[in-house]
């Protein structure tokens, strides 16, 4: 393995992995907000025993997160040196801002939240709530703002040594980039809480234990989920295409799997790229969709890859396309699934609708998968670049840390995280099989 | 400027080792002074509503470094790449032991996180020990002004050098003591019952450790790196930073009165002392080479000036934000965290 592969790799895994995590306890947060929310002002006790039970699988969850992502944070000065050392003074603005600003007050109030119920009162833990579901948003925020600066940077200059320099740090905290994928990003973390919460309902009321926490979990869970799986097509996934086109155009053909030039392109929803023709083999297509849902014309020209020096290629350019069609593709599924269980909940008719049920059980893997793919989207589509248009990857990779010391780390990092996985699966059984309690009780320690 | 960031990573860096401090402290200790089950789950209570919040301390001193020196943090971090990996590696499985054990009733689970927080605490603390007499020491820039730490060569402090020679490792032995008399204290006076007993007489007897051990660290450590003698010179008043380090000998006299709590504190104002005076007498070095002429300073390693300056803006509220947090969090705890409280999951 080549120096360079073995650092991407090792990033790419450990990020990946990590980011199943964070997905769900931002999602998690905003909902059990929601839950305390009504547990608070209209003294809903089934909510509050929802809440404490989606808390324990949230703790769980936070642990995971935060052990993966302590790495995350080192790697940039470990294994990418020289991008760190040449763009440290933007980026390590915002990532300071994470831990100075969202680290603090998740890491304060997560312990109230889990073990202190009694202690503190209802007031302090529902204001706990809302300062965990504040910090984790923050913290998402500051991430997203430090990758949206890679994919589209803004407010520098380069300095005589080669250097990047910040010269707006607004213009880094409002670059457009930014708050678009922000919303999409949080969106999508939305989307996997939602279908947690609502897997595991379902799960219960077909297990027989339909308690009132359950129905409160199964209900919160389709209601925000039929919203948030429509805005994540329109707006926030359409304003996010869009940005993509108009800014990194090489990367959205490729992620189209738009080889050739056309006017009035049509939208692939299956075929497989064929790097050696450069065609798509076996294509489905939509006539002059692409064109129309881009620039909103019938006959707008969309450029294909051919038009660019293939230098300027994301280098996996089928695995981008796939990575964008499964997202795209399961966005479509969620859609469909969580607007007919909410009209059968709008009907009363959700409890009994079995199949309906079992498919909301099923697809709790989807949107992590979901999640997953869109950022692939987003981290293969930027390539060559590390910074998009500015620095290339291998020029920005710890070049003196050889690869066989870098495989040493990837594979002590494989076996940790699959001791991890193990563990997480044992114990989230073990809440998921106590379920929430169906009595009130306060939860203390 | 540079030097005001400088001062604030210091900042952060103390208030990591400080904080995450006792409680790495009392996991090395563990296996000494929590005997029964309901005695380990003391020592867990203890530190369980705080760990992650005296880590986080680490991840914003790098943020800070990321921010104001990026060249250190690019450098160094990569230059250590073996021995950083390990760091995470370990903190990673202190982490699970800390908030996994008490998740099952089990004998055998809880046999095996005991161990693992006792070793991960202990190589923890060996390997930030190591750290700081690394950066004492100097490492082997090369040309391009980057070098690669292999963790050992010929286990001498001299080129070419490892992460790990007799260096330091002496000074990962005095961190070791400082930081466990550290946790002995904190135990002592947040705790009761025999834990308490136990820590007290474990902070009585490493005290002598801990003078001897930082005696012995400062002399070697002017011996090996010339530089720090030079820094020392020029700057004298760094002699200054002697008062809080001799906090440790108010330690003994504090816990005869019975003042544990002061006692705790002037192990902060001792471990802070230590690591400002070396700090210091660093300056301007961030990072020294072994040999003259290379290396890293605060100007060389710098962001540009908009960067210092506007980071400063929100660096400092930011700071302020955090310490009511903490400070909030820290009043909730209980005075004693009392084996009366146990409740057995």
């Amino acid at each position: 393995m080549d120096t360079l592969a073995a650092h991407r790799l090792q990033f790419a895994f450990t990020i990946t992995y990590h980011y199943l995590f964070p997905q769900l306890t931002m999602g998690l947060a905003c909902l059990i907000f929601l839950l305390k929310t009504r547990a608070y002002y209209w003294s809903d006790e089934a909510s509050n025993r929802a809440a404490q039970f989606c808390l324990r699988i949230f703790g769980l969850s936070f642990v995971m997160g935060v052990v993966t992502g302590i790495p995350m944070e080192f790697q940039f000065g470990t294994n990418w040196a020289r991008f760190s050392a040449m763009s440290g003074g933007i980026i390590g603005q915002t990532l300071a801002m994470e831990g100075m600003f969202a680290f603090f007050l998740e890491s304060s109030f997560l312990y109230l939240l889990l073990y202190a119920e009694g202690r503190i009162g209802p007031r302090l833990h529902y204001l706990s709530s809302a300062l965990l579901f504040i910090g984790t948003w923050l913290s998402g925020f500051f991430i997203v703002c430090t990758n949206a600066w890679m994919q589209h940077p803004v407010g520098y200059r380069v300095a005589t040594d080669g250097t990047l320099e910040l010269t707006s740090i607004t213009a880094l905290l409002t670059n457009p980039w930014a708050w678009v994928e922000y919303l999409h990003t949080m969106n999508g973390a939305l989307i996997t809480g939602c279908f947690t919460m609502s897997a595991l309902g379902a799960f219960y009321v077909l297990r027989g234990r339909t308690s009132d926490a359950a129905r409160r979990m199964l209900a919160l869970g389709v209601t925000v989920g039929a919203l948030a799986t429509i805005s994540a097509a329109f707006p926030t996934g359409d304003l996010q295409a869009r940005l993509v086109a108009k800014h990194q155009p090489i990367g959205f053909a490729a992620m189209e799997g738009h080889f050739r030039t056309e006017d009035g392109a049509g939208l692939t929803l299956i075929g497989q790229p064929n790097m050696e023709t450069e065609t798509l083999d076996n294509p489905l297509v939509v006539p002059n969709m692409l064109s129309l849902l881009t620039f909103q014309r019938w006959n707008a020209r969309v450029l294909g890859l051919g038009e660019y020096p293939k230098r300027d290629w994301p280098d996996n350019v089928p695995l981008l396309y796939y990575a964008y069609h499964i997202m795209a593709g399961l966005g479509s599924l969620f859609i469909a699934l969580m607007a007919l269980s909410a009209f059968l909940l709008w009907r009363r008719q959700l409890l009994g609708a079995r199949p309906v049920l079992w498919a909301l059980l099923l697809a709790v893997p989807l949107p992590f998968v979901a999640n997953t793919a869109g950022w692939m989207t987003a981290e293969l589509g930027r390539q060559p670049w590390i910074i998009h248009g500015v620095l290339r990857t291998n020029q920005g990779y710890s070049a003196h840390v050889s690869g066989g010391n870098v495989l040493f780390s990837l594979l002590g990092f494989m076996g940790l995280y699959s001791l991890l996985s193990l563990l997480f699966v044992l114990l989230l059984t073990r809440i998921i099989a106590q379920g929430p309690a169906e009595h009130s009780v306060a939860m203390d320690h | 400027m540079e030097t005001i960031w400088f001062l604030l990573l210091a900042t952060a860096l103390a208030a990591y080792v400080i904080l995450d401090g006792f409680d790495l402290g009392v996991g090395l200790l563990s296996p000494w002074l929590a005997k029964t089950d309901a005695e380990k789950r003391q020592l867990y209570r203890s530190v369980g509503p705080v760990w992650d919040g005296n880590e986080v301390w680490l991840l914003a001193s790098g943020g800070t470094m990321f921010l104001a020196f990026p060249k250190l943090l690019a450098t160094g971090l990569s230059g250590f790449y073996l021995p950083i990996m390990l760091v995470l590696w370990l903190l990673l499985l202190r982490a699970l032991s800390i908030e996994l054990r008490h998740q099952l009733d089990d004998p055998m689970w809880t046999a095996v996180w005991d161990a693992l927080f006792f070793v991960s605490s202990l190589l923890l603390v060996v390997l930030f020990g190591a750290a700081l007499g690394n950066v004492l020491r100097g490492v082997a820039f090369d040309e391009q002004g980057r070098f690669f730490a292999p963790l050992w060569t010929t286990f001498l402090p001299e080129p070419p050098v490892g992460a790990l020679d007799w260096f330091t490792l002496v000074i990962a032995l005095e961190a070791t003591i400082a930081i466990a008399q550290h946790g002995a204290l904190w135990l002592e006076w947040r705790t009761d019952a025999e834990v308490s007993r136990r820590a007290g007489q474990l902070a009585s007897r490493l005290f002598w450790a801990a003078l001897a051990g930082a005696g012995v660290a400062t002399l070697l450590s002017l011996s090996v790196q010339p530089r720090l003698l030079e820094g020392l010179s020029a700057r004298p008043w760094v002699l200054a930073c002697a008062l809080p380090v001799s906090a440790l000998l108010l330690v003994p006299f504090l816990r005869r009165r019975g003042q544990q709590r002061a006692a705790f504190l002037a192990s902060c104002v001792h471990i802070g002392g230590l690591l400002f005076a070396a700090a210091l007498s660093l300056y301007p070095w961030l990072l020294p080479a072994t040999h003259a002429g290379a290396g890293l300073t605060i100007t060389s390693a710098k962001a540009a000036d908009y960067s210092l300056r506007v980071g400063l803006y929100w660096w400092l509220p930011a700071l302020l934000l955090v310490l009511v947090c903490q400070r909030f969090v820290y009043g909730q705890l209980p005075a004693k965290f009392s084996i009366d409280d146990d409740v057995p999951h």
